[in-house]
């Protein structure tokens, strides 16, 4: 089995974001692989090592520090790795993101795609999913339990909604974006850190994928962000100190009679 | 004359949910502001009197999709019978809850439509028949303002609990359009539910929320806070350290790579508040910490602070609201 991993790279989310010139501030931050694609990579993993065959490419779109993203993939034990340049790309748009990872896809193959349920930067939650609409697969969000039968050409995931799980049965080839919970990721072993050295990261600009770069630039993009603002620094609040009970009574009526939260 | 203010109504067993009835409120007001309408999607069954209450909660049309794959929910044909209905109403903006199905179901549409998708919006501008929103991302560090192309309609996903409902006026009805839909494609499909334990609403709709951190020590602490949830009607959270130690499931964790949560009321116990935590809760209205360290980051967003043992205050403080609740 082909498996297809996404990864994005992402802020540290230890950041304090700051905002430089009306943009957010990334000059002295540390980068890292999006936590939810890392489920992504383990589950691909697992699955390679349960079925004893098969294949786990991992591929980043973006700027030449997504290699790093890639390279501690590759770590983790994926076999191969791309990097998608992302020179002319409307980053921050989603669907001209996943139109280019649409055409990875194709050129890479696969039989299973895997990726987070959502980048923690900008949190849009869509790529994944754009993704399957755009390969004309099926797909399943927010997967927190995955059974795949190559075989049967079937899968059963569980995906987190409100207030449980739902059971979805699914065809293959199809998407799957990870949710916090699927498995519980590795760490990089020394060999798997050795071995990345000698791995060569090809890198396919959007030519090389075959892309009009006018459907995916940032005159075409569907959305675009206009600003950033940071929230309100919240009012220093009353504490209260002292006998455990008076301070739980007193807390009891503030909340009712000062802020009428309750 | 521009086209309606669409809602795709989230509907539960047939019924609308709360966040159909939000974004429902929410329409009205932007249509009101660019002299437009509002309309309805309802996709598959109906319960009776449902398409009534879309109206008296201000849908001036509906889109009534059915079909035999709509019975349960199914991305593909859900999202064929929402493109039906948007070919019919041809909307300038189209509304989704940014819920469990909302954010799975819009990208799909998204795609089909070839339209932009603002996810998990917490505010509309209208200006001029131009419309922008307004996003968290980092999960709450940093808001952005998000516009669109000339692309229509204009997609959002809504997030629960920001607008208020409006008072339904029964006075008002709705033409309804029945579309069918028919051959539709479908591999994927939900097949079933499996009900968490305890409950409550779900933390991204709860006015309430009480959560552990480290300071909870392990599974059984938890204890003491549930039986507060019990008596204030809370939805019980938790920090990353008390998920990554194991002593809760992760559908309880607040804060980045866990739920991005707006309640009226957050009561943080034993937590100290990374920035990850208070990326996810520092919009709720009013926050309460509890916790023995003076110095912790938490007291610097709370509300109200209690320093001391949790494990006298807490259970002193449900004592409290059990009495004061009662009168």
């Amino acid at each position: 089995m082909n498996i297809l991993v996404f990864v994005k790279q992402v802020l540290d989310t230890e950041t304090r974001i700051q905002l430089k010139d009306g943009l957010i501030d990334t000059s002295s931050v540390k980068w890292i692989a999006n936590p939810y694609d890392e489920f992504a990579i383990e589950e691909a993993l697992r699955i390679k090592e349960r079925l004893g065959a098969g294949k786990v490419t991992v591929a980043s779109l973006g700027l030449d520090r997504v290699r790093d993203a890639i390279k501690y993939a590759l770590s983790l034990g994926a076999d191969e790795g791309v990097h998608l340049k992302g020179d002319g790309v409307a980053l921050g748009d989603p669907l001209s993101v996943a139109i280019v990872l649409a055409a990875a896809a194709r050129r890479i193959g696969f039989d299973l795609i895997l990726t987070g349920k959502q980048g923690v930067d900008h949190d849009w939650s869509q790529v994944g999913v754009l993704l399957a609409e755009f390969l004309d697969l099926p797909h399943v969000s927010v997967v927190v339990k995955l059974e795949v039968d190559p075989a049967s050409k079937r899968g059963v995931a569980r995906r987190e909604v409100e207030g449980g799980v739902e059971v979805v049965e699914f065809e293959l080839p199809a998407v799957i974006t990870a949710q916090k919970g699927l498995n519980e990721p590795r760490y990089a072993s020394l060999k798997g850190i050795m071995a990345v050295k000698k791995k060569v990261i090809p890198e396919w600009s959007l030519a090389e994928l075959g892309i009009d770069a006018a459907l995916v630039g940032v005159e075409a993009a569907r959305t675009r962000f206009i600003d950033f603002s940071l929230p309100p620094p919240r009012a220093a609040g009353k504490i209260l100190e002292g006998d455990p009970r008076e301070a739980a009574r007193e807390l009891v009526r503030l909340l009712r009679e000062e802020a009428k939260a309750i | 004359m521009p086209g309606p203010i669409a809602v795709l109504a989230e509907m539960k067993d047939g019924s609308a949910r709360k966040i159909t009835l939000e974004m429902l409120a929410e329409a009205g007001r932007l249509a009101r502001a660019s002299g437009g309408s509002v309309a309805a999607i309802a996709l598959g069954p109906l319960a009776s009197g449902e398409a009534d209450r879309l109206a008296h909660h201000g849908a001036e049309r509906i889109a009534h999709v059915e079909g035999p794959e709509l019975a349960a929910y199914a991305p593909e044909a859900y999202a064929e019978g929402a493109k039906l209905a948007v070919a019919k109403l041809g909307p300038e903006v189209l509304l989704l809850g940014a819920t469990a199905q909302g954010k799975d179901l819009a990208p799909r549409l998204a795609a089909r439509l070839n339209v932009g998708l603002a996810s998990d919006c917490v505010g509309f501008d209208m200006e001029g028949g131009k419309v922008t929103a307004r996003r968290p991302i980092f999960a709450g560090k940093a808001f952005a303002r998000v516009g669109w192309n000339a692309a229509r309609p204009m997609m959002a996903t809504v997030r629960a609990n920001v607008f208020p409902p409006a008072e339904p006026d029964a006075s008002r009805s709705a033409a309804v359009d029945t579309i069918a839909l028919g051959g539709v494609k479908v591999r994927s499909r939900v097949t079933g539910f499996e009900q968490s334990e305890g409950e409550t609403l779900d933390l991204t709709e709860a006015n309430i929320i009480v959560s552990g951190g480290r300071a909870m020590q392990g599974p059984e602490n938890f204890e003491i806070l549930r039986k507060l949830c019990k008596v204030i009607g809370a939805t019980l959270g938790a920090s990353r350290a008390a998920v990554d130690a194991g002593w809760i499931d992760h559908s309880h964790q607040v804060g980045q790579t866990g739920k991005v949560v707006n309640p009226t009321l957050y009561i943080a116990v034993g937590i100290s508040g990374a920035i990850q935590h208070l990326a996810g809760m520092s919009s709720a209205r009013t926050i309460v910490a509890i916790n023995k360290d003076r110095d912790a980051p938490i007291f610097k967003v709370a509300s109200y602070g209690i320093v001391g043992d949790l494990y006298q205050i807490v259970p002193a403080l449900t004592e409290e609201f059990a009495k004061a609740l009662k009168e």
